[in-house]
């Protein structure tokens, strides 16, 4: 069996065991009631092998949901250490075990919380607002869900066998080479990665092809709802960055099985190539990510003003701009490395350039909101919450962009508050903003709006709580990823930082109340006509939730923001003349296989169980050629059906 | 394609045209051929960042042997022609598929497998002899990424091989159907794609390294 | 998505496609053969006789290479200025963009950086 053996499981570990039961009773829990309550079967045919964008974006976000608790105990771990070990003390966490942590937080909350609840969201989205039935290649739609998961799984499997790399989120060499972290840590990250990164790029090729190809007659490019345009931005980055991350963790594996040394001490192997491909990667990621929370806020500033977005013409110039000049920018990450002054002051000018567009995108959405009757639904309150942090994020990493500041700042808490205060303030505002506009249309009934304001609340207040005392601990000379530290004076801070914690803690538990007690009430709140919010795109033109097609005749787009022009000229609720009968790709289990074979691979490889990593990956060949021989079986619907389907949601439409 | 109402549309942009988007779907076989090329752009920029750790590794030889002692330009000849070649019968059997000339398709796909065989052996016969000669992946930080980009590209032919192999069984076997045909145009792009990158091998690897 | 779609008569093919209207023929394929060919045999003689002054000899392969890269793309791959070709002309752009900024990017970062590493010498004395 490799290098697995009995001892691998963390028995001496009081705090890794616990967790450990927890996920294993949690996931064992969750089968039984399945199996108990006979749901195999439903769960098999409507989700599992499910090629559907909807019921793939779903399984994408709560992926996300689930992975968001994961990554944030690791968070409250960690702050708890921290607001105890002062001077001398020592925490109640070991620094083999803390480095795991804050390593898994990263790798977590980046891979498997905030690329899947994007990623779902475009999922759902973006084919609806094209006004088409699904996006270009459902099946392989369902392997990028199956292998991101596959991905997720193998992170949680090192919790309970074996051990998580102890080197951060991007597992630096030479820390993360064979001769100083022998252990399985670093290979449960590179496997889980690579697999995960192959469905990520499969995902991107996907809606590329989608928004470029596949739209409703009459859409022309600038007719497109601007979440489409940010959605294509972030997918050609993922086309762009994700194979330069395939490319340089494979040499990192090289090194590790192989004994290759492009990033080894000896031999020639040169460690700083590892951090300029890795961030050549890792730049345009953190745009993959920020690009549709972007198209988030226009969709909900615009709706929820009343108004037509501000500035549709610069608002698309200011996102592929943006897509294009996040590739200019990436040594800005390493300018202490020591490339000189000139390499440093072009990227530090580049990165500060880039801040323009992302400002004009701001004066949009201000210049939208103004003149407008404005309705304070959820959504907007994260919208004006995320106007405020992110514009202080952006301007802490604008002041990092100046070399000389950043020698100062580099790798201490100041630029741990500087990403957390963008990616909270932009993408995880970004993602619950999409998460409460949605979800009505998604599930056929809208979430609780006290709870969503507590959550809000709770999340804005926690999160400069949390992070503020950073800026000014960073400040003050403290390096992030530390066990303990000795400077007493510390301490007050990083205890306001542990409250902060808490209060973001209550607003995630206010999200969970939110759920349940919405399902609960759902009757009484059902959503009726589709159109819950007076929306101004395709997506809210269809029954909530919307048929397996979406649409029963493709909509002739007139205009931009396609169903406000038909509200308005009355040809909203007006039948088509007719209707023909169309073909949708039936379900496949090919993704679910894949992902299947996947994990063993992976697994094996992780532990060197040479057989079982040969073995399941002749698996996976074999069953790819066997579901590619078969021609796919098409689901077919007939014009009588849609025309019935339709009736209903017209009548539906004009009772409200 | 009829259009739409003659009247100016209510945002005051032109009447979209099919150029700009405005068609509605095309046909199955173009977003599936467009798909694929982004995928080919993305594996070219897999194979880029790979052509740029070699770049910046190709002068740390750690001592061992460096690429001028090793290539051998006589063997790169031969494998280029070949892979050359294997395109343009490539690309004609694809031309004869299109007329249904399904037995000549065949033996041009056959000849286009055979001719990638010898690539493939040559490759794998050059790699041996390097390792036998000590001059192994692991030996320096230099051949470390020789063998990667070069055994990447080679591991894509050796793909394509297999798939290639596949899609003549399935052709033999379901006929020319439309979705037979997507796919073996797929293969195609992918074919010709990976002998793009040969070339950037065979100059950028072999050539300016049997020179320095 | 209907599939109805698809035996309706095309439109202009784009990159790799052949169909029923293709005018193309043997010839394409044949003409841009003898091209690559030569181009290859002149990269050659460029690497090993002393046909080039030295200095240039990278950028007489790059410049070899990438006239030869040209001619598959459009010989073979039927890439080309028609309206149908545009989206891959664009995204084959975006894809070159990317491709000269992460490697002409890494090479000039690397040679800075390995430029400011300390000589051998230094390093040997600092582990005495």
């Amino acid at each position: 069996m490799g290098k697995l053996t009995w001892a691998a499981i963390p028995l001496d570990n009081p705090i890794q065991m616990g967790a450990s039961l927890f996920v294993v009773l949690f996931i064992g829990s969750i089968l039984a009631i399945v199996t108990w309550k006979g749901w195999w079967r439903y769960l098999w045919s409507e989700w599992l092998t499910s090629t559907d964008h909807k019921r793939i974006g779903v399984m994408y976000v709560l992926l996300a949901l689930l992975m968001l608790l994961r990554g944030f105990i690791d968070a409250i771990m960690m702050r708890s250490q921290l607001a105890v070990a002062a001077g001398g003390a020592q925490g109640y966490l070991p620094p083999e075990h803390y480095d795991q942590i804050f390593s898994a937080h990263g790798t977590i909350m980046i891979f498997f919380m905030a690329m899947p609840f994007m990623v779902g969201l475009m999922n759902f989205v973006v084919p609806l607002q094209l006004g088409v039935r699904d996006v270009a290649f459902p099946v392989l739609n369902a392997v990028s869900l199956w292998l991101t998961a596959t991905g997720a799984l193998l992170v949680n499997v090192s919790l309970v066998v074996g051990e998580f790399a102890r080197t951060g989120w991007l597992a630096y060499p030479p820390l993360s080479e064979l001769q100083f972290s022998p252990g399985v840590g670093v290979d449960y990250y590179l496997w889980s990665l690579q697999i995960a990164g192959v469905g990520t790029l499969l995902a991107g090729i996907n809606f590329v092809t989608t928004i470029l190809k596949l739209r409703a007659p009459g859409m022309g490019y600038m007719r497109m709802p601007v979440f489409c345009w940010t959605a294509l931005a972030a997918n050609l980055l993922i086309v762009a960055a994700f194979p330069i991350l395939t490319a340089t963790l494979g040499m990192l594996l090289l090194d590790r099985y192989i004994g290759a040394h492009f990033f080894t001490n000896d031999a020639g192997g040169n460690a700083m190539l590892y951090f300029n491909l890795i961030w050549a990667w890792g730049h345009p990621e953190v745009y993959i990510l920020i690009l549709p929370a972007f198209g988030i806020f226009s969709e909900v500033i615009a709706t929820f003003s009343g108004k037509n977005l501000f500035g549709y013409r610069s608002m698309v110039m200011a996102t592929m701009a943006i897509c294009i000049l996040s590739f200019m920018v990436w040594l800005h990450h390493f300018f202490t490395m020591g490339a000189g002054a000139n390499v440093n002051a072009f990227f530090g000018m580049m990165t500060m350039i880039i801040a323009i567009p992302t400002g004009v995108k701001v004066f949009n959405w201000l210049f939208t909101l103004y003149g407008g009757r404005i309705r304070f639904e959820v959504p907007v309150l994260w919208s004006i919450g995320f106007m405020v942090t992110f514009v202080i994020g952006g301007l802490t990493g604008v002041l990092m962009a100046v070399p000389p500041a950043d020698f100062v700042l580099h790798n201490s808490v100041f630029l741990v508050a500087h990403f957390h205060n963008v990616i909270i303030g932009g993408v995880l505002f970004g993602a619950m903003a999409g998460y409460n506009y949605w979800f009505p249309k998604v599930f056929g009934f809208t979430l609780n709006k006290r709870l969503g304001q507590l959550s809000f609340w709770c999340w804005l207040i926690g999160f400069y709580l949390a992070f503020m005392p950073l800026y000014i601990l960073g400040l003050f000379g403290m390096t992030r990823r530390m066990q303990h530290y000795a400077n007493t004076a510390w301490q007050p801070y990083l205890v306001v930082a542990e409250v902060g914690a808490i209060v973001i803690l209550v607003g995630i538990l206010a999200t969970i109340a939110q759920l349940t007690v919405s399902i609960r009430t759902r009757a009484r709140h059902r959503d009726l006509t589709g159109d819950p919010w007076n929306g101004r795109t395709l997506e809210w033109s269809t029954a909530s939730p919307p048929p397996r097609y979406n649409f029963a005749v493709m909509p002739r787009v007139e205009s931009q923001d396609a169903f406000a022009y038909m509200k308005q000229n009355g040809t909203a609720a007006v039948p088509p003349g007719e209707y023909e009968p169309i073909e949708l790709p039936s379900n496949s289990p090919n993704g679910f296989v894949t992902a299947f074979f996947a994990v063993i691979t992976g697994f094996a490889l992780i532990w060197h169980i040479w057989w079982m990593a040969i073995g399941a990956l002749a698996g996976a060949v074999v069953t790819l050629l066997m579901f590619g021989w078969f021609e796919r079986v098409e689901l077919k619907i007939s014009a009588e059906q849609l025309a019935k389907d339709d009736r209903a949601r017209l009548s539906r439409m004009s009772v409200a | 394609m009829s259009s739409p109402s003659a009247a100016a549309a209510y945002d005051g942009v032109p009447q979209p045209i099919a150029a700009f988007g405005g068609g509605g779907p095309p046909p199955v076989r173009i977003v599936v051929s467009y798909g694929f090329w982004i995928f080919l752009l993305s594996d070219i920029i897999m194979f880029s960042a790979l052509f740029a750790a070699y770049a910046v590794l190709s002068g740390q030889t750690a001592g061992g042997p460096s690429a001028h002692s090793l290539f051998q330009l006589r063997h790169v000849g031969v494998e280029t022609v070949c892979l050359l070649f294997s395109s343009y019968t490539c690309g004609l059997a694809t031309l004869f598929l299109a007329r249904r000339r399904l037995k000549d398709a065949y033996i041009l796909f056959g000849l286009t497998f055979v001719l990638g065989v010898i690539f493939v052996s040559l490759e794998f016969s050059e790699f041996a002899a390097m390792v036998t000669q000590g001059a192994g992946p692991s030996r320096s930080a230099f051949l470390s990424a020789f063998f990667s980009l070069v055994g990447l590209h080679g591991a894509h032919v050796s793909a394509g091989l297999l798939w290639l192999t596949f899609m003549m069984a399935q052709l033999k076997a379901k006929g020319p159907r439309p979705f037979v045909l997507r796919r073996i145009l797929c293969f195609s792009l992918f074919w010709h794609a990976l002998d793009i990158i040969w070339v950037a091998v065979m100059s950028l690897v072999y050539l300016m390294g049997a020179r320095i | 998505m209907s599939d109805s779609l698809e035996h309706a008569s095309a439109t202009a093919p784009g990159p790799g496609d052949t169909d029923e209207e293709a005018s193309r023929s043997a010839a394409t394929y044949t003409v841009g053969l003898v091209f690559a060919l030569l181009l290859t045999a002149a990269s050659f003689m460029v690497s090993q006789a002393h046909l080039l002054w030295q200095p240039g000899l990278s950028v007489g392969l790059a410049v070899l290479a990438i006239a030869q890269m040209g001619v598959h793309l459009v010989f073979f791959l039927h890439l080309n200025s028609g309206p149908d070709s545009h989206n891959n002309v664009l995204a084959l752009a975006f894809g070159l963009l990317i491709v000269t900024l992460v490697v002409g990017g890494s090479l000039w970062i690397m040679a800075n950086l390995n430029a400011n590493m300390m000589p051998e010498s230094a390093v040997m004395e600092m582990q005495r």
